[in-house]
């Protein structure tokens, strides 16, 4: 193995411009269509880029994003136009990983990343300094350390920002003279960053974090919204959830659990139901938990249940396995949530046909 | 037409195919024929823009002839669309057909422009009282023979036909062709044959979706929007459009025929014999036809196909008497969700379409600020602006001419609704679908409700009467059944021709009623109001509690549940399903149990009224146990911690709720049947439900006491089992109020206990001794109220 190879090897995971470099070449040969400025690929092959899709020499280009045609338009026009773009969603709807995907599609960049933490500080979205510089020389061009947001004004590129919402407000306040001026004053150089054409920035948000640093209406208004789905169809969502457990489960040395399949269904159907507030026949209406019941914590109470089966079990995934992970999952709030757990129990899994020991299980766990 | 057809008709061959453009639409020969996609904005301009450069001398539409004579009203001040030409027949109220017009249908466009300027406008359709008698036997005729038709399911006619069409067809019941038709008629023929609603819909060949899937696009009702409706100012000649869409349309028939619908050649044939009356009357260069553009073609061919042919083809046709008025109409029914299956998607934005001048998407964007302001978004100009843009890119991206409702909608939701799809769904039902609300001039016909009021009276031998006057109805017999139903039915659609009253006879048997009637003439108004919902008191009726059962804003589940009753005293079980599932919705999204447990003795009761009047009540039985499991469930939460007050209001709760479960289960035991294991189900739970509650100590005294009791009056509780818990909760231990309430809720109805278990009334003896001096005044209040209760035997046994 030479040296190469090894670097190769090393990145666990390459970036999006670089796993799929051959299929935003082979989209930018055939791409016929207007670009606006700086932009790598016109619109129109953005989104084949993102939904997939089989071009004129029969290259075919894999789907990044599954999900509704509509979402990933509106979030490419909105880059096409001047306006940023936030990415809303519940934990595990690929707010990241569409950003990351329109980032390398638009701008053949990615990696103009800032993350947002609680202890995220102004530096990371204006400038820093270089101390030693600044000390020796005084402040200078030199001296100057450029934010991800900065250059990305200035080379014209996208810039991205993960968890908007997490950052403190006087931190994401930063971004309102970016956005609405397109310029990043200097004051101690006396001089000013101006965006180029073709900078643009997407932000995401979790959904359930509005309110922990809620965004103001001034910087709410820059941006144009979506709100990213989850899986639309049950199926979508046990195919997900069962390639993910498969994966995490060879990585935790569990062993495989085909006949678990059934029970994968039952716990995405589960939360399914209690997520959309209605019965998959769509006949009757329940009350929704407080909890999110995204499909991350789908997987995970399966994971759950794959280990109490293995190692306290005889292997088989059975309702028992994942009761408690389900009632963990469903009641996070002892008070209204046990309410809404038990009415589901007694309305709905206990009259449906061959939930008997779905039922008895879950009892069990609650009592 | 088919090929067929032509040799059959040995037409006049000598004429040969005259040139097809010159007859669709061509100015300079023969008659007009505008094509026209019904309820489609911009057809109705185009259809302007003709009318104005050809000046025609009379105007031909699709619809039927017996509106010839009421026509005129549309030109008054007070007929504001959108309204309906309602055929019904005569002496059977329930078989109609409707042609809603709104103002921007085309043909309505066409009837004010020809009113206004004093030019005879005349309906050239196949007579109502052919089609109506038609779909007598036709209801279920043929949806498996045409499901095959090529082409596909939907829309039937021709572009024009398609979706919108509303309006044409009476046909409608069966529709043949023309699309519109169909779905109407027979959704106020459903009465009948609801399961005839649909297939119709699916049945009929969608010209118009081949010619999108041949411009490439696989939404027919975008290519239809891209294509005719946004080219506004596109053409320079008015009749530009109606050639190229008739030669269109003279190609596929030539390829699909009739499309499969045989009741279609029946009517273009009518229609061509219209036609060449009025040719001959005024000319053929004075003549204007305003028609789907599925029968273009068939119009076209009119020199070629004999008079003689057309008019073998209707001979012997069934026949009804039909009469023909106008109705007021709602964009809300116009809508293709409103189970309406000719409608359209979306009447509101078509108006605005057809109203706005120009820049359709600014003015639109505007429109929703101001909605979304009303309810107080904050939405600036910025974001209207924003809005606008985002709008346009979208339509760039997917190759559109110009932004379309799909992109304005996606682009209001990113902008203006930051994404979230609740105050979209309040645009899509307030200005997508909109709210207009149409009205007729006094002057119009009756409408067929009112005959069918008359009608129901008669059959009851109840007169309207100025004179107030009470009647007694005995439910068993089957006359006063059939009153008292009328009188609720009339009830529900706010005619209060009779009030319900106390009997003077003080009989409360549930076989008895008791109205108060009286007959003003502003309920004629009101009548003539309610006929928007249907052409028979029952329809009607049904349509209203629908609608109310769905749209009841806010309505609390008690209004739902009075709402159920009422459906079943008036006797509409095609009302019931729809109620009855809003009903277990309400239900299952109440948080408050005291809600629930209000609601469930009213719903046991109409359960017993569902048992005299031989209702079939299983739904609703279903419904009540759903609700009674739920208050299973949410008591004990609901009771923790409950101040002095609420927890008196928690006990009438528990004592209606105990009652209603026995009153629910044994109603089933009695049944029997399946359902029998349902009953001792719930009834278990209940009173596991009520052990638990009697257990537990963050539970008001007074609850629990009320718990312990009802559970010892029905054996569930053994005397050893009571007087343990009665003794835990007057233990020194325990406040002397807390106490007292306990007593309270065990003694509440009935002291006789006492009296015959020495051990308790020893128990509370010892109790009252140890209460401390400065408690006893406290407590006294509350056992005097208790034992107050108690009958005076009782107290004086108790007492000695």
């Amino acid at each position: 193995m030479n040296q190469s190879d090894v670097a190769e090897q090393a990145a666990l995971r390459p970036h999006a411009e670089d796993a799929f470099a051959d299929e935003l070449a082979a989209l930018a040969e055939v791409d016929d269509r207007p670009r606006p400025a700086r932009w790598r690929l016109s619109p129109w092959a953005v989104a084949t880029y993102l939904l997939g899709g089989e071009l004129p020499q029969g290259r075919v280009v894999s789907p990044k994003y599954v999900g509704p045609r509509r979402i990933v338009e509106v979030a490419v026009s909105t880059l096409a136009t001047d306006r940023a773009l936030l990415l809303l969603g519940v934990p595990g709807t690929a707010k990241t990983w569409l950003s990351e995907h329109l980032a390398a599609a638009v701008s053949g960049d990615s990696t103009l990343l800032v993350q947002g933490t609680a202890g995220t500080a102004e530096e990371a979205i204006r400038y820093g300094w270089n101390y030693a510089q600044l000390l020796a020389q005084g402040p200078s061009r030199e001296a100057l350390v450029p934010s991800p947001v900065m250059r990305a004004m200035a080379e014209g590129r996208t810039a991205r920002v993960e968890e908007l919402t997490r950052m403190p407000a006087d931190v994401q306040d930063t971004l309102i003279t970016v956005l609405s001026e397109k310029t990043l004053p200097v004051p101690e150089l006396g001089e000013e960053v101006q965006a180029v054409r073709g900078f643009n920035l997407i932000a995401t948000a979790n959904d359930r974090d509005r309110g922990v640093n809620e965004l103001s209406s001034a910087l709410r208004r820059r941006f144009n919204t979506v709100v990213l789905p989850l899986p639309e169809t049950a199926e979508a969502e046990v195919e997900i959830v069962a390639r993910r457990v498969g994966q995490l489960g060879s990585s935790l040395d569990l062993p495989q659990a085909p006949e678990g399949f059934d029970e994968i269904r039952r716990v995405v159907t589960v939360f399914r139901e209690l997520r959309e507030g209605v019965t998959d026949d769509g006949r009757t209406k329940l009350k929704s938990p407080s909890g999110t019941l995204s499909t991350a914590e789908a997987i995970s109470v399966v994971t759950g249940g794959l280990a109490l089966a293995a190692h306290f079990g005889d292997g088989v995934l059975r309702a028992g396995d994942v009761a408690a992970g389900i009632r963990g999952a469903v009641v996070r709030d002892p008070a209204s949530d046990q309410v809404v757990w038990q009415e589901y129990l007694e309305a709905v899994v206990r009259e449906r046909e061959g939930w008997k020991d779905f039922y008895r299980a879950c009892r069990e766990v609650s009592a | 037409m088919t090929a067929a057809a032509h040799e059959e008709g040995g037409v006049a061959q000598g004429f040969g195919p005259a040139p097809e453009a010159a007859r669709c639409g061509g100015p300079t020969d023969g008659p007009l024929l505008l094509g026209v996609r019904h309820h489609g904005p911009g057809s109705a301009r185009a259809v302007l823009a003709a009318l104005e450069a050809y000046a025609p001398r009379v105007v031909l539409i699709e619809g039927p002839p017996e509106g010839d004579a009421v026509v005129h009203l549309a030109g008054d001040e007070a007929m504001i669309p959108p309204v309906a030409l309602l055929a019904h027949a005569v002496n059977e109220p329930g078989r109609a057909a409707f042609w809603p017009l709104a103002e921007f249908s085309p043909e309505w466009v066409a009837i004010r422009w020809a009113v206004g300027r004093g030019v005879p406008v005349r309906f050239i359709d196949l007579p109502a009282a052919h089609t109506l008698a038609m779909s007598e036997g036709e209801e279920e005729p043929h949806p498996e023979g045409e499901e095959t038709v090529p082409g596909g399911p939907h829309g039937g006619g021709a572009a024009g036909d398609t979706a919108p069409a509303g309006a044409h067809g009476p046909a409608a019941s069966r529709g043949p062709a023309v699309p519109c038709e169909p779905a109407l008629p027979r959704a106020s023929i459903a009465a009948k044959g609801p399961a005839a609603v649909q297939d119709a819909e699916e049945v009929r060949l969608d010209p118009l979706a081949a010619l999108a899937e041949v411009a490439g696009y696989d939404d027919p009702e975008r290519w239809w929007e891209d294509a005719v409706e946004h080219r506004r100012g596109g053409y320079h000649d008015p009749f530009e459009p109606f050639t190229a869409l008739g030669e269109a349309m003279a190609e596929l028939r030539a390829v699909h025929g009739d499309g499969g619908h045989d009741r279609d050649l029946l009517r273009e044939a009518h229609m061509r014999l219209r036609l060449r009356e009025a040719v001959k009357e005024f000319g053929s260069a004075a003549t204007a036809v305003v028609c789907g553009a599925w029968h273009v073609p068939a119009l076209a061919e009119q020199q070629q196909r004999t008079v003689t042919a057309d008019r073998r083809m209707l001979k012997g046709l069934p026949k009804v008497k039909a009469e023909v008025t106008w109705v007021p109409w709602t964009y809300r029914r116009l809508a293709r969700r409103s189970g309406y299956g000719a409608g359209i998607a979306s009447p509101g934005w078509y108006g605005h379409l057809f109203a706005a001048p120009d820049r359709p998407v600014e003015r639109w964007m505007t429109k929703v600020a101001g909605l979304l302001r009303e309810q107080d978004h904050p939405v600036s100009s910025a974001h209207v602006i924003e809005a606008v843009r985002l709008a346009e890119a979208l339509a760039v991206m997917r190759g559109r001419p110009l932004a379309g409702l799909t992109e304005s909608t996606d682009a209001v939701r990113a902008v203006l609704c930051e994404g979230s799809d609740v105050p979209v769904a309040l645009i899509r039902e307030r200005l997508v679908v909109g709210e207009a609300l149409g009205e007729v001039p006094e002057g119009a016909p009756a409408v067929p409700l009112q005959r069918d009021v008359e009608r129901r009276q008669r059959a009851v031998r109840l007169k309207p009467a100025a004179a107030e006057r009470e009647v007694d109805l005995d439910l068993r017999k089957d006359t006063d059944a059939a009153r008292s139903r009328l009188l609720h039915q009339l009830r529900l659609l706010g005619i209060d021709w009779g009030v319900p009253a106390h009997s003077r006879a003080g009989n409360t048997g549930t076989f008895r009623e008791t109205w108060r009637l009286r007959w003003e003439p502003e309920l004629s108004v009101r009548v003539a109001e309610a006929a928007l919902w249907g052409t028979t008191v029952y329809e009607a009726a049904t349509a209203k509690a629908r609608s109310r059962a769905v749209e009841a804003p806010g309505g609390t589940l008690a209004d739902i549940t009075a709402l159920a009753e009422h459906c079943l005293l008036a006797h509409l079980p095609d009302a019931l399903p729809a109620v009855m599932r809003v009903l277990a919705d309400r239900a299952a999204l109440e948080a408050d149990v005291g809600h629930l447990a209000q609601a469930l003795p009213a719903l046991v009761r109409s359960l017993r009224y569902g048992d005299v009047r031989g209702t079939d009540a299983g739904a609703l039985a279903e419904v009540a146990e759903g609700m009674a499991a739920r208050v299973c469930v949410g008591f004990p939460p609901a009771c923790a911690g409950l101040g002095e007050e609420s927890a008196r209001e928690m006990r009438g709760h528990l004592d209606a709720a105990h009652q209603a479960v026995h009153l629910l289960t044994r109603g089933e035991e009695c049944v029997g049947g399946g359902k029998a294991q349902a009953g001792p189900g719930l009834l278990s739970r209940w009173r596991g439900m009520m052990r638990t509650l009697a257990g537990r100590d963050r539970i008001p005294g007074l609850l629990r006491g009320r718990c312990v009791r009802l559970l010892l009056d029905e054996g569930c509780a053994t005397d050893e089992e009571a007087e343990r818990l009665m003794s835990l909760v007057l233990s020194p231990g325990m406040p002397p109020g807390e106490a007292a309430a306990w007593i309270e809720g065990f003694l509440s109805g009935g002291g006789m206990l006492l009296v015959h278990d020495e051990r308790l009334l020893a128990l509370v003896d010892r109790w009252l001794t140890g209460v401390p001096a400065e408690a006893f005044t406290d407590v006294l209040p509350l056992l005097r109220r208790t034992f107050a209760q108690f009958e005076a035997g009782v107290r004086r046994t108790l007492g000695e």
